[in-house]
């Protein structure tokens, strides 16, 4: 739908976002903005560490949910949104 | 009875106990049951015979006897009487053989014959007599006794071999072909349309946004305490802001005054430094003392740190030298601008290793002693080395007056004729760029040209002039007949005069700064054994290359006038004769109050250019038209020379006409010079900085009385802070900005000039059209104002009393 190109294009205009990937629940990329070999690199690796961080939230606290999972490293950032189905994977290189 | 039978041989006799005797056969005695038989001689039987006649019993046999043909007969004991008596005679030889045989009677039966044989085996030794023995036995006559035995011997380890059997694991290769599970394209897309996705993306966007716009605001992982700090690790004291005084060179031996015009380093050796001296005259002074002066050589020095009295090599030229270039591709060729317009090119090549020496002190004989300048004579002290140049351009064809600049194009690229750009395929530098008073630039080449026409050859053969022996022939193709490979005039249009260039700059140049270690790499290349490329020099102008389209070919002239022109040096076909012309200068710029001396472009950025000449300094960047980003105002005392820093992207120094250095940072001060140090007492010349190693910078001035001052620079002028090269670069930008800027608001101007323009006149406009009666009224409605005002003025000043003013409002 439309709706959904305009959200993806929307946060791929934001200063250094190099990628977007959405993926299902079992890490098979639905869709990205990245060549092929880059995507299905980044949801293979994602894959397991989204569900670990998941499930440490949960066990901690049963009523806790993760919200937002954010990779700083000295060159870019990876920021993982999780919801019931899918998962959404932004990578950005922040300016300096 | 006598049995005779089948043995005709045998004859019995009876021997009595007489004849036993004599014969020795007694029975019992010497006949025995186990030898019944005696041999008796023939001659005995027959003596016998003889004795006893009649009597003997071999009597009956006599005949016998003698006819028998052996010796022995043989008489055998018949103890049975077989025979019929107890002796028998065996009359023959064969009887007396067969006697001997043993004959065995076999009887087998009957029904044996022919039966199938039965073979068992059976055991030798327990049935007797079934073998006979031959046991061996030591022959005592073949004992042989070794008395001496040659032995070697070994020490040797004990070995032990033991062997193991193992169960053996072999590597097996072994793979997994595995591939990353994805959607295929139809899956994709109905996924993609899916409402889910699109509810969760809405869901998920907002967080998400939120976390992209903190990076960007702010980068939480910066030290901020590590970014301010300076970079550490100075050396030396870092207040010391000085150029120290190193050392200081002046050519002792020759003896009119000299003044140095051009300084350079030597591209790779250290510590060596190369001087053009010229003579202190003005032109009718040259005239003048035209005599005198032939008689005097006319030199480049090299100088080097060790030694501060003499130069190590003395160039010959035919006239006084005004700029030099070491060929960056080979030091050892230099290429030097004479007064006359002549080029001159030197090759160095066989002396290079005397130079190369010097730090190490090589074989010559240090005298240090200096002769009082009366005594001396060249080559007393030590022997000084004049090298004469092998080259020189033709003097018809070249330039007509003194060159004032001289440059070596890049290795990279080559032009021709038309001042097309190709590429170089030879690797180095082959042509160079002059500009001279005469007012044209010229593009030259060192290569020979090809096929000249038989004209030309017969030319050359009348001038063939004898070269001393000593000279290389590296360039002895272009002696005397070097012509200039294209010609740009710089005209003024219309005049008749034209624009006298005094220095050039191209855009390729800077990277003559950074190549001190590619020089070094080459250099050492060539020596390895190669052939030096400068000797086997070939033609190369017929390009079969393409030429390359988008090479910048416009390049920045500093003229006498003060003027700086960005020109091009590419030539176009004019319309209406054919010929090549030079096309138009791009921008012209007067900027300056005096001749420009220095053009040149940073060491850091390629487009931003110095210009330092009469009593001020421009800054420029190429492609920026509308003026200079910097211009400095005019200054006490006027500007004789400059150049950038080659390590600090904002500093340069100039030199003045008194003997002092400003020492100019773009980061400090840009409208006065940082500081200024005086370094001698005559007018700089010549301003040159040379990194020498990763810690020591120095700075080579000339001054006009013919003294090299080498000074040190010092820490803080040759090292730059951390980020200098980004604060220059962002000085620079905000000039070009500003001056973009006062551009605009200039057009913005002329904009609300013309506006305000256009309401007056529109003002003037509505006043005509007024109606004459307004206007009357108008006039009516002033003057009445006019009238109270007077009144009123004069009630002031009391020259109108109230009362009657009033008793005039009553009447």
């Amino acid at each position: 739908m439309a709706e959904v190109e305009e959200t993806l294009k929307r946060l791929q205009n934001q200063k250094g976002v190099q990628g977007i990937i959405v993926v299902n629940t079992e890490g098979i990329p639905i869709k990205s903005t990245m060549d092929n070999s880059t995507t299905t690199q980044y949801a293979n690796l994602m894959h397991n560490f989204i569900l670990k961080a998941r499930n440490t939230v949960r066990e901690t606290d049963p009523q806790g949910q993760l919200q937002i999972l954010r990779i700083c490293s000295k060159k870019n950032e990876i920021m993982v949104a999780p919801d019931k189905d899918y998962f959404l994977i932004v990578i950005q290189n922040p300016t300096e | 009875m006598v049995v005779t039978c089948s043995h005709p041989e045998i004859f019995p006799v009876v021997l009595t106990t007489k004849t036993q005797e004599i014969f020795n056969c007694r029975i019992n005695e010497d006949m025995t049951d186990e030898q019944p038989y005696k041999l008796l001689k023939k001659e005995d039987i027959i003596e016998d015979l003889h004795n006893r006649a009649a009597v003997s019993d071999f009597h009956p046999l006599r005949k016998i006897v003698r006819e028998y043909p052996g010796e022995e007969l043989l008489l055998v004991y018949d103890k049975e009487f077989k025979y019929g008596l107890n002796f028998y005679l065996i009359g023959t030889e064969e009887g007396k053989e067969n006697y001997f045989k043993i004959t065995y009677m076999i009887t087998r039966k009957r029904s044996e014959f022919g039966a199938p044989i039965k073979f068992s085996d059976h055991n030798a030794s327990s049935v007797k007599d079934t073998y006979i023995e031959c046991t061996a036995y030591p022959d005592k006559n073949f004992t042989v006794k070794q008395l001496e035995k040659d032995v070697g011997m070994q020490v040797v380890p004990k070995i032990n071999t033991i062997s193991t059997q193992t169960k053996w694991t072999y590597p097996k290769n072994a793979s997994t072909q595995y591939c990353p599970r994805e959607f295929s394209e139809e899956e994709r897309e109905t996924l993609g349309q899916s409402k889910s996705l699109t509810d969760f993306l809405n869901n998920v966007s907002v967080s998400v946004e939120i976390a992209l716009q903190q990076n960007e605001i702010m980068n939480t992982f910066i030290d901020d305490w590590k970014n301010l700090a300076e970079e550490e690790g100075t050396f030396g004291d870092k207040s010391d802001t000085h150029l120290k005084e190193y050392q200081s060179f002046t050519d002792l031996h020759n003896l009119t005054e000299k003044t140095i015009t051009c300084v350079s380093w030597h591209p790779t050796i250290y510590g060596l430094i190369a001087v053009s001296v010229a003579v202190r005259l003005s032109f009718e002074e040259r005239i003048h003392f035209s005599g005198k002066l032939l008689l005097q050589p006319s030199l480049i020095l090299f100088w080097s740190f060790s030694d501060p009295i003499h130069p190590q090599l003395m160039l010959e030229s035919p006239d006084d030298i005004f700029c030099f270039k070491f060929c960056p591709t080979d030091p050892n060729i230099i290429a030097g601008g004479c007064i006359n317009g002549q080029i001159v090119m030197w090759d160095i090549t066989a002396h290079a290793s005397r130079i190369e020496n010097i730090k190490t002190g090589s074989s010559r004989s240090k005298k240090v002693t200096l002769k009082p300048m009366f005594l001396l004579e060249p080559g007393s002290n030590k022997e000084v080395m004049y090298i004469r140049h092998c080259a020189v351009s033709s003097i018809e064809n070249g330039h007509k007056k003194v060159i004032t600049d001289i440059h070596w194009l890049s290795d990279t690229f080559e032009i021709n004729r038309m001042g097309s750009v190709y590429e170089n395929r030879s690797e180095i530098c082959c042509q160079l760029v002059t500009c001279s008073a005469d007012c044209t630039i010229c593009f030259w080449d060192i290569r020979p040209q090809k096929a000249l026409t038989p004209q030309q050859t017969e030319k050359k053969k009348e001038e063939n002039i004898e070269i001393p022996y000593d000279i290389p022939s590296t360039f002895l193709h272009l002696d005397l007949s070097w012509k200039p490979l294209a010609k740009i005039r710089l005209s003024k249009g219309d005049t008749s005069l034209d624009h006298c260039p005094t220095k050039i700059s191209l855009s390729e140049e800077h990277l003559l700064y950074r190549t001190q270690e590619k020089a070094v790499a080459q250099s050492k290349a060539t020596k390895v054994g190669e052939m030096n490329p400068y000797h086997n020099l070939e033609a190369g102008l017929a390009n079969p290359f393409k030429p390359i389209e988008d090479f910048c070919t416009k390049f920045f002239v500093g003229t006498e006038e003060g003027e700086v022109i960005y020109t091009d040096w590419k030539m176009e076909r004019d319309p209406d004769t054919g010929r090549l012309m030079t096309k138009k200068p791009v921008n012209l710029y007067t900027v300056h109050d005096g001749a420009v001396h220095t053009i040149q472009r940073s060491p850091f950025y390629k487009d931003i250019i110095l210009t330092i000449g009469g009593w001020n300094l421009a800054i420029w960047k190429e492609g920026v038209m509308i003026g200079p980003l910097l211009q400095s105002c005019c200054a006490p005392k006027r500007y004789t020379s400059g150049h950038w820093s080659l390590t600090r992207p904002g500093v340069f120094y100039i030199g003045r006409e008194d003997g002092y250095i400003d020492i100019w940072d773009l980061l400090e001060k840009t409208h006065e010079p940082a500081q200024s140090q005086n370094i001698c007492i005559t007018m700089i010349t010549y301003i040159k900085p040379w990194i020498l190693s990763a810690k020591q910078q120095f700075i080579a001035i000339a001054d006009y009385y013919g003294t090299l001052h080498i000074l040190e620079i010092p820490w803080t002028l040759s090292h730059p802070s951390s980020n200098e090269i980004a604060s220059v670069n962002h000085y620079f930008e905000r000039e070009v900005k500003h001056l973009e800027y006062v551009e605009h608001r200039k057009k913005i101007r002329e904009q609300e000039k013309e506006q305000m323009e256009l309401e007056i006149e529109k003002e003037k406009i509505k006043t005509y059209q007024k109606s004459k009666e307004q206007i009357e009224a108008e006039l009516k409605m002033d003057y009445e104002n006019y009238l109270e005002l007077e009144k009123t003025v004069l009630v002031n000043l009391g020259l109108i009393k109230v009362s009657e003013k009033v008793s005039h409002i009553d009447i």
